[in-house]
């Protein structure tokens, strides 16, 4: 974090949260509860919902042998729908050789990397998100369960910190709207109270599956700030945050947004 | 109370923490008395602006009789009738830089440079609208009757 104006920029900060309030346990919603009845009937049914195709193709890149040992992930981890049950509700997680948060994505990557000698897929490439689908949807119907680590505690307040932040250009928070105006309409859409229930997810605006990162990028542009890049530090940190301010909802993946 | 936006921009004034300002003009209470530019307001320019989901990013969150209704936000006030209930010189001020009466306010400070953190380059050292184009906007607010 930059320390310039470090006391001017707190009292901006206090300035600027003074009305975000978190949003109670009992008035969470997904999403999916803000979209039109055509849209929630595309996710309902997996011959319809597009995100279907990824977890297909990340089905058959489960399955397929690759690198120097010819090992596929189903050669160590055996059939996903046992062994991956359950995995991606508690993603970001700690991981132990970097000592540092993990998002899922960066799971598969590593695992790439260490068992089978290849190199990483490239973020938000077709491959990583197919894989990253095919593992979250292993879990679909499960509730999200962030891992009770205490050593992720400060990433989870990092995140917190970068959610109530005002930012940009236009001097938004995350919270500016997904806590303070969730049930309002943004030039005429669903503003929603961005809980990553069904990450990665086809967004119909981007015609293709889409990671959560992509998505609080998106937000970042939007309020003219410089995003932060892919797979650093402080995206995880906004993806631990989410999933504990979205803990126990249930796991849509691969959903389908507008 | 009359404050010198361009002298706290320089750093003659005691500015506040946040304070953001770059171009000159002068605030009387909760009003920008003189008009921000020497030339004639354009009203339909200042429809036009109203309307650009882009440029002034107006309709996003405010609903009014400027463009198409199933594309207009809700999160701020509707400024149908808002020439009824401001004048022109209110207006301008909240148009410009609504910080200045309420720091909290959702709204960001069109004539002002953001001073807060992570500003993409593309916008760095910029404000949001120019004066004329703010000017225009304030011009064709006002005549928003009930």
């Amino acid at each position: 974090m930059r320390s310039a104006g470090l006391g001017a920029a707190l009292l901006c900060v206090l300035i600027g949260t003074a009305r975000a309030a978190e949003i109670p346990a009992a008035q969470r919603q997904s999403g999916s509860a803000f979209m039109s009845e055509a849209t929630r009937a595309m996710q309902a049914d997996d011959t319809s919902n597009p995100g279907m195709l990824s977890v297909l193709e990340g089905s058959a890149l489960w399955n397929a042998p690759a690198g120097k040992a010819a090992k596929s992930c189903a050669s160590c981890h055996g059939e996903a729908t046992a062994s991956m049950r359950g995995v991606a509700a508690s993603y970001p997680a700690y991981d132990e050789r970097t000592a540092s948060p993990i998002d899922l994505a960066g799971r598969i990557n590593a695992c790439r990397q260490e068992h089978q000698g290849l190199e990483p897929f490239r973020r938000e490439s077709a491959e990583l998100l197919a894989l990253t689908a095919f593992v979250g949807n292993q879990s679909r119907g499960l509730p999200i369960l962030p891992p009770n680590d205490p050593r992720l505690a400060p990433h989870l307040a990092l995140g917190k910190e970068i959610f109530d932040r005002r930012r940009g250009q236009l001097d938004l928070s995350c919270a500016s709207c997904h806590n303070d105006n969730w049930s309002g309409r943004l030039g005429g859409s669903p503003i929603t109270q961005a809980h990553p229930t069904g990450y990665p997810l086809y967004r119909l605006e981007w015609q293709a599956l889409g990671s959560l990162q992509r998505r609080v990028r998106n937000c970042m542009v939007g309020v003219r700030a410089k995003p932060f890049e892919y797979g650093a530090q402080e995206l995880i940190a906004v993806e631990i945050y989410l999933n504990q301010r979205a803990a126990g909802m249930n796991l849509e993946t691969p959903a389908v947004r507008p | 109370m009359i404050v010198v936006f361009l002298a706290m921009f320089m750093g003659l004034g005691v500015a506040p923490a946040c304070a953001q300002a770059t171009i000159a003009f002068q605030v009387r209470g909760d009003t920008i008395p003189e008009p921000l530019v020497a030339r004639a307001a354009d009203a339909s320019n200042g429809a036009r602006l109203m309307a650009d989901r882009h440029r002034s990013l107006c309709v996003l969150c405010h609903a009014g009789p400027f463009s198409e209704p199933h594309m207009q936000g809700n999160i701020a006030p509707n400024l149908k009738g808002l020439g009824s209930r401001l004048s022109a010189a209110q207006i301008r001020l909240r148009v410009a830089n609504i910080k200045a009466i309420n720091p909290d306010s959702l709204m960001p400070a069109y004539l002002a440079i953001a001073d807060g953190i992570d500003i993409a380059e593309a916008w760095r050292g910029k404000t949001i609208l120019d004066p004329g184009e703010v000017e225009d906007i304030v011009a064709y607010l006002a005549t928003l009757k009930e």
